[in-house]
């Protein structure tokens, strides 16, 4: 056991080695989505190309959820309540914004098309900060 | 709930690292349970039992007893 005044161990090693491993799936995640959104505009016009990128990119996610799944159980009992606690901010501010926000493009309150995307970065920086809430709540 | 933590690795000369370590979990975890901010699981709290060779009682104290 390391017995260093800066680190912990076991449980940060295995913990570097989850996020580390959570960080690769993300990356390629994006790499994937990246091809199979830009490929049809920028390389190719087969639509048996586009399907295949997007199958990859579904079972990369896969991957990815399943590297988040093992980085979560990784970590202890307080960083999963610090988790656990953005995760449900995030999902419901996703939730009520995100169906707010949809009905405003519903009901032509707003002239522009609710973009998915909008959401997915609402739900992101809603998780983020509620990462960084956390850790200053229990510091 | 108040504990004796802090002062039990004190005795030890033991860092907020070393009883991480110690315990398998963060230091930011052991800090916040020193503080009070944040209590244990019984596991956790056995755990630090086992470790300080004392029973959980005489470590974690129920903040409505004291």
């Amino acid at each position: 056991m390391n017995d260093s005044n800066t680190d912990c161990g076991g449980f940060a090693a295995r913990n570097k080695k989850n996020t580390l491993r959570l960080g690769y799936w993300t990356g390629a995640w994006l790499i994937t989505m990246a091809i199979a959104v830009f490929g049809p505009i920028l390389l190719w016009q087969d639509k048996v190309l586009t399907g295949a990128a997007i199958v990859i990119n579904v079972a990369v996610g896969i991957g990815m959820i399943v590297a988040n799944k093992r980085h979560l159980e990784g970590l202890d009992e307080l960083q999963q309540k610090i988790q656990l606690e953005a995760m449900a901010l995030a999902l419901g501010v996703g939730l009520v914004f995100g169906l707010g926000y949809s009905t405003m493009d519903v009901t032509n309150l707003i002239s522009a098309d609710a973009e998915i995307s909008h959401l997915v970065m609402l739900i992101g920086l809603t998780y983020g900060a509620g990462v960084i809430i956390g850790r200053r709540k229990y510091q | 709930m108040k504990n004796r933590l802090k002062v039990l690795r004190a005795e030890r000369d033991w860092t907020q690292a070393r009883l991480a370590s110690e315990l398998e979990v963060s230091r930011q975890t052991v800090n916040a349970i020193e503080k009070g901010k944040f209590d244990p699981s019984l596991p956790l709290a056995f755990k630090a039992a086992r470790l300080f060779g004392m029973s959980i009682e005489d470590i974690f104290q129920d903040d409505a007893q004291t």
